[in-house]
């Protein structure tokens, strides 16, 4: 199939950016959408024009690297799907796609396609962990943990920090992202102890680093390529009553 | 050379307890006057840089992604191994020692598996306690299957991304000594140099990804935890920016490097669906509990759709060859099984490289409740990628390179020839020998990095003067005018070829040449192709753009013309292994009924090369394998 792409180049951060437009020709509906971007660079290196930049790493949708935003929808929109597992058969030949980088004041645009997200490690900094010493850890049967506490921590840990709850997000807010690791580490009994000084120092380092805060319009689970549900955020909210009020 | 891995003597229960009690340590109040560099932040280099902050050294850490939590760890899906015997089905840390030894195809160093089984446990604990959510059962306890070929269930899981959720407690370890100021983090940073002064490695040099600038830094050891090298094959499992690179750069200052040869092919993974595409998926080989594998019997059939092929027309060969393992035999095995049904032409799906994996009568037992609740997100992942419902219609799979057992020769200390370059997890070649068990990565990462490094290092450190070598030194100088050299060689041929053609070219000839089965004719050809092909590289390659910006296509040059001086001696190390082991098939050597040939008598040990230039021999130097513990047995999954 042949598709136009309108693709967002700025060289670097103090470029103001534009959109430029590129052909892609003969591209096979069975093609990862990377791979149709990496056929695109070999034609631009070809006619000696500059290859895209764009984030990736994995491409099988778990490390979270890649990060564009296609025809206004981070990832592409398609339900639980990461850039690099978006299928070229979800395209019609002569579609028109616009392709940019995540939109959002705490994520500059680094190059063309590619962000700096280190405002979401900051945030695990601030507080997303469990304060153990590496050894002289009890049996890891020690305390048992009931199957559905056990599943519920593991549904909030399989956000992959790709940021796209940001990018979905009118707000930018990165409560979803935050809100997914303050549940998972709530509701375990190893992380109970530090509930209340986490959740109080991740989300004012969700502040600090400029992120908007969050006003119900659930972008953010519709955009997650895990799913991460927004009960998160409503757990966030009551820990963070606990720990303010308390 | 003969080396001598100084692996401790006596009993094999008491060698680590014994070993750390013999080793120095560094006096707390000492520790943080040591600057430890750690390059990698997967599992292994995440949990070493975490834990050595914790205990106070001064920690640098580098990855290339953009966050330390995104290292290629992060794909494992199947599980972590550990010998905590809690479904009481017989396992003990001897059994997993044993079957790391005999899984590996008596190529590994005793003592160090012994270790590795020994810490295994210690593992579990750790990441419990990080609040890593392993999977459990009704009654609150962690729950295990069996993985891979163990006929013992001791592997942990956290759905399918087990290795995301490893490397999540490892980040968040990390991250909580990022906070604390005991280490400092470089992102979107890659090593391009190792500095040695006088024979030792004093430090690094890396390119800032982002500004393009060349920057050294000084550090009294190194530790490298960079992953493994089968990106070679360019058709792989790996992440795009897996390299053999840091690695490399330490092979080109002296390090020696191990059983190249030993490389791993998964049996699941997706099927490649053209030539553009260089990433295959993998799908855990946990897949293979429940699922079944089959070709049709006839060739005629390869094009009907599965559900049309009756059951006496197809050729479940795992079972057929191998019945008391059957569908869960080796890795090596089942690769090569999958291969020959395709040879035979009896493939399915493009190209016919493929076959089926088939859950109808998984299904038919336990219900597709339980198969979503054990495999759902693999099941997703398939359907994305082919469009088509593994739940109706078998998966097909294919063998993909996927882990290198072989790496940069290490001690037991985990140090390299070099003093003070200590080499952890897949990037050393320690414990997996010539194949390595499913679940077994993670547990070795994390064994390096929580519980060897932290001993062994302090053995290190504690025999040197902290800061007696600093990035003043002249070495960085030169170091960084090399690296300047050749950025700028490789932007200044301005030739015709991209740098993806040659990765692309040299990969089909390893893959063809050097891949799942080698002869002496097919690898003397890879020997002859390899040069040729780096020769044109640097006459033809074209890298767009300057080195002072962020340049993907100069960061996969500079990748790619490592790949090309290291698959010559990978290859050699293959041709000179004149027998099969493992992950290493020799055509040559095989019983009347395909079966790898081991030569026990002559090749019972680590072959680690030395690098003497491009296109020069390299000189082998072996450390003898002894056994004492365990009787060398022709492995059999019949």
């Amino acid at each position: 199939m042949d598709l136009t792409l309108h693709v967002w180049r700025q060289s670097g951060p103090k470029d103001k950016g534009q959109l430029e437009t590129y052909p892609a020709k003969g591209i096979s509906p069975d093609m990862s959408f990377l791979e149709m971007l990496d056929e695109v660079n070999e034609q631009l290196i070809k006619t000696g024009k500059t290859p895209i930049v764009f984030d990736h790493d994995c491409r099988e949708g778990i490390c979270g690297t890649c990060s564009q935003t296609i025809n206004g929808k981070a990832h592409g929109g398609q339900d639980r799907t990461t850039v690099c597992q978006l299928h070229m058969r979800s395209f019609k030949d002569g579609d028109e796609i616009f392709i940019e980088p995540w939109r959002a004041r705490a994520f500059p645009v680094i190059k063309d396609l590619i962000v700096d997200r280190t405002a979401l490690d900051t945030i695990m900094q601030a507080g997303g962990y469990v304060s153990c010493h590496t050894g002289g850890i009890p049996d890891g049967n020690a305390h048992p943990i009931g199957k559905p506490v056990a599943d519920y921590a593991m549904d909030a840990a399989e956000c992959i920090g790709c940021g796209a709850c940001v990018a979905g997000c009118p707000n930018s807010s990165a409560m979803l992202y935050t809100s997914a690791k303050v549940a998972q580490l709530a509701v375990l009994p190893q992380g109970k102890h530090e509930a209340k000084a986490r959740v109080k120092n991740m989300t004012d380092a969700l502040q600090a680093e400029g992120f908007g805060n969050c006003t119900n319009h659930l972008e953010c689970e519709a955009s997650c390529p895990k799913g991460i549900s927004v009960k998160f955020i409503a757990k966030l909210n009551r820990e963070y009553m606990k720990a303010v009020v308390s | 050379m003969i080396l001598d891995g100084k692996t401790p003597t006596g009993p094999i229960e008491k060698t680590w307890d014994k070993h750390r009690f013999d080793m120095k340590l560094v006096n707390p109040s000492n520790k943080r006057k040591f600057k430890v560099l750690v390059v990698g932040t997967g599992l292994a280099g995440g949990a070493a840089a975490a834990s050595l902050g914790e205990l106070g050294y001064n920690v640098e850490a580098f990855c290339y992604q953009d966050s330390s939590r995104r290292a290629h760890s992060i794909a494992a899906q199947g599980g972590i191994n550990a010998a905590k015997n809690y479904p009481n089905d017989g396992d003990s840390i001897y059994r997993l020692f044993y079957d790391t030894i005999k899984g590996g195809d008596f190529r590994a160093r005793e003592a160090d598996v012994w270790r590795l089984a020994q810490v295994s446990n210690n593992i579990i604990d750790q990441c419990v306690a990080q609040g890593v959510p392993f999977a459990r059962d009704y009654a609150g306890y962690l729950d295990n299957r069996s993985f891979g070929g163990a006929q013992v269930s001791r592997t942990f899981y956290a759905r399918g991304q087990t290795g995301q959720q490893l490397l999540l407690g490892a980040y968040s370890a990390l991250s909580r000594q990022v906070k604390a100021g005991t280490v400092k983090m470089y992102e979107r940073t890659e090593m391009v140099d190792l500095v040695v002064v006088d024979g030792v490695a004093k430090g690094i040099t890396c390119r800032n990804m982002i500004t393009g600038e060349i920057k050294s830094y000084w550090g009294d050891a190194v530790c490298l935890a960079t992953g493994g090298y089968v990106n070679v094959f360019y058709l792989s499992t790996n992440a795009m920016g897996c390299s053999v690179t840091a690695a490399w750069k330490a092979a080109q200052k002296g390090a020696y490097f191990a059983n190249p040869c030993y490389t791993q092919i998964h049996p699941t993974c997706i099927p490649q669906t053209g030539d553009h595409q260089s990433k295959l998926t993998l799908m855990s080989e946990s897949l293979r509990n429940d699922g079944r594998c089959w070709a049709p019997k006839n060739k005629e059939d390869c094009d009907k759709a599965p559900g049309d092929i009756p059951e006496e027309d197809r050729d479940y060969y795992l079972e057929r060859k191998y019945p008391s393992f059957g569908n869960l035999a080796p890795r090596d095995i089942a690769s090569r099984a999958a291969k020959e049904q395709c040879d035979d032409e009896r493939g399915v799906g493009p190209g016919k490289r493929g076959v089926y994996l088939d859950y109808a009568t998984a299904i038919e037992r336990v219900g597709e409740h339980t198969i979503k609740e054990r495999y759902g997100n693999l099941f997703e992942m398939y359907e994305k990628i082919t469009d088509e419902n593994a739940y109706k219609r078998p998966m097909r799979i294919y063998p993909a390179p996927h882990y290198s057992m072989g790496g940069l020769w290490v001690d037991y200390n985990l140090m390299s020839n070099i003093p003070g370059l200590f080499v952890l997890g897949e990037a050393n070649f320690s414990v997996h020998g010539a194949n390595r068990l499913g679940a077994s990565a993670l547990m070795q990462g994390l064994a390096d990095g929580y519980f060897v490094i932290p001993y062994t290092i302090a053995g290190y450190l504690a025999t040197v003067t902290p800061g007696t070598v600093t990035d003043e030194h002249p070495a960085f100088k030169e170091s960084k005018e090399q690296v300047q050299a050749q950025t700028d060689k490789l932007l200044n041929i301005k030739g015709k070829k991209t740098v993806s053609e040659f990765h692309r070219e040299l990969g089909k000839v390893m893959w063809e040449d050097v891949g799942m089965a080698r002869s002496e004719s097919s690898l003397k050809n890879a020997l002859q192709r390899i040069p040729e092909i780096r020769d044109e590289f640097w006459k033809n390659v074209n890298v767009t753009g300057s080195g002072a910006e962020l340049n993907q296509q100069l960061e996969n040059a500079g990748r790619v013309s490592d790949f090309l001086e290291f698959a010559e001696v990978f290859t050699i190390d293959a041709l000179h292994r004149e027998e099969s082991c493992g992950g290493h098939f020799r055509t040559e050597h095989q019983t009347d009924d395909g079966e790898a040939m081991r030569d026990d008598e002559n090749f019972a040990y680590v072959a680690a090369w030395e690098f003497k230039g491009a296109g020069k021999a390299p000189e082998l130097h072996k450390e003898p394998l002894k056994f004492d513990n365990v009787k060398l047995a022709v492995r059999s999954y019949k």
